[in-house]
């Protein structure tokens, strides 16, 4: 693995305040998930344990310590999207998708991932567009208004096809 | 001052009153965007370039009325801006079209704005209101506002430090750099200002512990961890006029003897931390931020930290564990940050919305402040207005205005004619308030008193098929999953209340629970160590307070009256509204409805998973949720 990168990142964060947090998660924006070597190499350049740099990667719903896929999908559980419909939306997702409802990360996260890696489903608190509720992001995209009728015609601007 | 006559103000003066070319501008906050706002913008941009029109086309804010948005203003020389509402790129060239060839006849126009009090300068006067045409404040969703927060949002450009400036920006700064520290601490605190991020805490008073601190270096932070689900007025106000955040922090800053300013926003919102970003730098570019701010000996500067998703972070010493780079996990007061905070210097916090105030109340003054809003409530509130309700949107309005006035006056009432049965405030940390406590007026005191909390400023309106245990059982799900787990009551005694609630919802509930509910309830709000554990009871405690008939119902007789607890409701087929089209046996993902295409179709309600697709995709209302409950089979 190619270090350059993650030298670039550290270098960014000279101040400590928010530099831990900072350096993970452009970490994070440059692989989609935290790698072990990575972790493991930013622990020894800053000489913080290796621990101390989990404890906060798994305290914080943000980080991923698995790769998710090619497109990542959250749907709001907040409480305007929860009133408004979320958890219905949640469930037909994970069967449109085609992904086992039980599955849970080692980390306890709950990330899905279909097995052909093209789309990764989570869960996320609230995106702050709570008067458009319920609401769904698709990699950096925010839908609004979502109706689970609208799902099929969403996911295929994204490659998604019907079974 | 220099700074405040340079030519660059000037010429945002005449762009904001379109004096010299029509001027466009899109709302363009997430709200905005989420609902097309940015293909509309794209759409302008491209126009406008291909076919060379002169029209200076600018992103806005969002002025809260987030239910029409995507919003787009338009502004003709010497006319009042005029708002197109639910603006989609279809209707981009006719606009255009109109806007050059001076025809004002724009469909889809929702009101017009005539005169803006940006309440930093003398009213504006934007032009010539147009007949026939509704002005801002004769629309209800206006009426009862009073925008001090929101005074700019949806207006200027945020992105252009010179269109805050033009609107009477940083003068405030500048005055407050002529008054001794001292001086703008007794401003604050005759303004009455409490602080907005929940407790309210009196504003003044927190400044001069952390000016009393004798230190060789002294932080101010800014809230904007904005960890209520369904509130989302701090990323508003951050999206749509940065600067008035930051030059309330500035002075702040002066004001406690602070050199550093640090801005901690969730990981959520993306947009707010690139906008701020651009502020910060225009600020230091301008000579706000620095060394010797505007020729002053004070220096101060601004840095902006993304959080990354934890809901305790918005506590203000985990929030500081945080930036530290250590787990978000609350510590024991006293110490209070102003004592030591962050790096164990003293450190003023405070919300976003609360820095917010900050640049009116020095430059109007105390006084001037306190005549809005109710004894010892002083001024406005931004309030988030989202879930059952017709007008969703951001409202400010005076503290002390009742709940009514919000939910039906601003509002509207619940889509569809359905019946509002509470509103829900304070987020996880709040309660329900049942429609009929709906005139009590809505400040930190009154709200305390029902049990619910002003919080930031969520208000989710919930309908009659809003089921009060599921809401319940979902705040504590939500504080379960976020609670750090450093307390016992709090890891323990909420994962308790959850399984009892849990069982409640799923039919599987006894008549005890409900007791025991209450005494852990209470147990964990007295014993918890921080904010989140002693409020976190507070949902449950409110719905078995207002709602207990709702209990009782899926404990006695296993029935959900709202139809929503999953376990305790069925799908099934109208067969005499039916007819026949098959639609939700294509869409149903376990192959569970059957029946022949011009006849009828039912569903096994075995084969079921009650994902509600039938539901949503049915458009002759054939499908129907059902409830039965024991009695009746
Ligand atoms: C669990 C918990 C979550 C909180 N979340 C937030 C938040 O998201 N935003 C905020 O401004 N204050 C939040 N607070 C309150 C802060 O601890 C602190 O009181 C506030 O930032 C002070 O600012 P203010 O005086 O301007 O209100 C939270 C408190 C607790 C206990
Ligand atoms: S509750 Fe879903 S976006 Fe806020």
């Amino acid at each position: 693995m190619d270090f350059k990168v993650v030298d670039e990142i550290i270098d960014k964060y000279k101040d400590p305040s928010g530099r831990i947090l900072g350096i993970l998660e452009d970490i994070q924006d440059t692989y989609n998930y935290l790698p072990k070597e990575v972790m493991v190499y930013v622990s020894k350049k800053l000489n913080v344990p290796l621990s101390s740099l989990y404890s906060v990667a798994t305290f914080y719903s943000f980080f991923n310590l698995e790769p998710v896929g090619e497109h990542l999908i959250s749907v709001c559980m907040g409480t305007a999207c929860h009133v408004k419909g979320a958890p219905e939306l949640l469930e037909s997702l994970k069967h449109l998708l085609g992904i086992d409802v039980n599955e849970v990360t080692d980390d306890g996260k709950f990330v899905l991932t279909t097995t052909d890696r093209k789309f990764s489903l989570s869960s996320a608190r609230c995106f702050g567009c709570c008067s458009m509720a319920p609401v769904i992001r698709i990699d950096d995209r925010i839908y609004g208004y979502v109706k689970i009728k609208d799902l099929p015609a969403i996911l295929k601007e994204y490659g998604w096809k019907e079974k | 001052m220099r700074v405040f006559t340079d030519s660059r103000i000037e010429k945002a003066e005449r762009e904001l009153l379109a004096a010299d070319k029509p001027r466009i501008s899109v709302g363009l906050a997430t709200c905005g965007i989420s609902v097309g706002g940015d293909r509309v913008f794209e759409e302008f941009k491209r126009l406008i370039e291909e076919k060379g029109y002169d029209v200076s086309l600018k992103k806005t804010g969002c002025i809260g009325f987030c239910k029409e948005e995507p919003l787009v203003n338009v502004k003709l020389p010497g006319k009042a801006i005029l708002v197109l509402h639910r603006v989609t790129p279809e209707d981009v060239p006719e606009i255009l079209q109109k806007v050059e060839s001076g025809d004002d006849s724009f469909n889809k126009v929702l009101f017009q704005i005539d005169v803006w009090d940006h309440k930093t300068v003398p009213p504006i006067s934007y032009g010539q209101p147009y007949e026939g045409i509704k002005r801002w404040q004769e629309i209800d969703f206006f009426k009862y506002q009073e925008k001090l927060v929101l005074r700019n949002a949806g207006i200027i450009d945020p992105e252009s430090i010179e269109e805050y400036l033009a609107v009477g920006g940083y003068r405030a700064l500048a005055k407050a750099l002529n008054m001794s520290p001292e001086e703008v601490i007794e401003e604050v605190k005759i303004s009455g200002l409490r602080g907005r991020g929940g407790a309210g805490f009196p504003t003044g008073l927190k400044w001069e512990f952390t000016r009393k601190e004798k230190s060789d270096k002294k932080y101010v932070i800014c809230n904007a961890d904005e960890g209520d689900p369904g509130a989302y007025m701090n990323r508003n106000e951050m999206e749509s006029d940065p600067h008035s955040l930051i030059e309330g922090m500035i002075i702040g800053a002066y004001a406690v003897g602070a050199d550093e300013g640090i801005i901690y926003v969730r990981a959520e919102y993306p947009l707010a931390v690139e906008r701020l970003q651009r502020a910060v730098e225009e600020a230091r570019e301008w000579g706000f931020l620095g060394k010797n701010i505007l020729g002053s000996d004070f220096s101060f500067d601004i840095k902006i930290v993304k959080g990354a998703g934890a809901f305790v972070c918005g506590e203000e010493t985990a929030l500081i564990a945080s930036i530290e780079g250590r787990i978000g996990r609350p510590r024991p007061r006293p110490p209070f940050p102003a004592q030591r905070g962050l790096w164990g210097k003293p450190t003023n916090i405070n919300n976003v919305e609360t820095w917010m105030n900050i640049p009116l109340i020095i430059l109007k003054g105390g006084e001037w402040f306190k005549q809005f809003g109710s004894e010892s409530n002083s001024g406005t509130k931004v309030f988030s207005l989202v879930g059952k309700v017709n007008n969703v949107g951001l409202v400010e309005v005076e503290l002390g205005t009742p709940l009514s006035r919000i939910v039906f006056d601003i509002g509207k009432g619940a889509p569809g004619g359905k019946k509002i049965k509470a509103v829900q405030t304070g987020g996880p940390s709040g309660g329900c308030i049942p429609e009929w406590l709906f005139d009590t007026p809505v400040d930190y005191v009154n709200l305390a008193k029902l049990g619910s909390i002003m919080g930031s400023g969520g208000i989710v309106v919930m309908d009659e098929d809003t089921c009060m245990v599921d809401t319940a059982r979902y705040f504590l799900d939500f504080t379960v999953d976020e609670s750090c787990g450093k307390c016992v009551p709090c890891r323990e005694g909420l994962k308790r209340m959850l399984d009892i609630l849990d069982d409640i919802t799923k039919g599987r509930g006894k008549k005890e629970d409900i007791s025991l509910l209450k005494e852990l309830a209470s147990t964990v709000k007295v014993t918890s160590l921080c904010g989140l554990g002693q409020t976190a009871p507070n949902p449950v405690i409110t719905t078995l307070k207002y709602f207990e008939d709702e209990y009782i119902e899926h404990v006695v007789r296993k029935r959900c009256p709202a139809k929503v607890c999953v376990e305790l409701i069925e799908y099934e087929i109208d067969e005499e509204a039916c007819t026949g089209c098959g639609m939700c046996a294509r869409r149903c993902p376990v192959s569970a409805i059957t029946g022949e295409i011009g006849k009828s179709f039912s569903i096994d309600k075995d084969k079921c998973i009650k994902c509600g697709t039938c539901l949503d995709v049915c458009k002759f209302n054939a499908v129907k949720k059902v409830s039965r409950g024991l009695e009746d089979g």
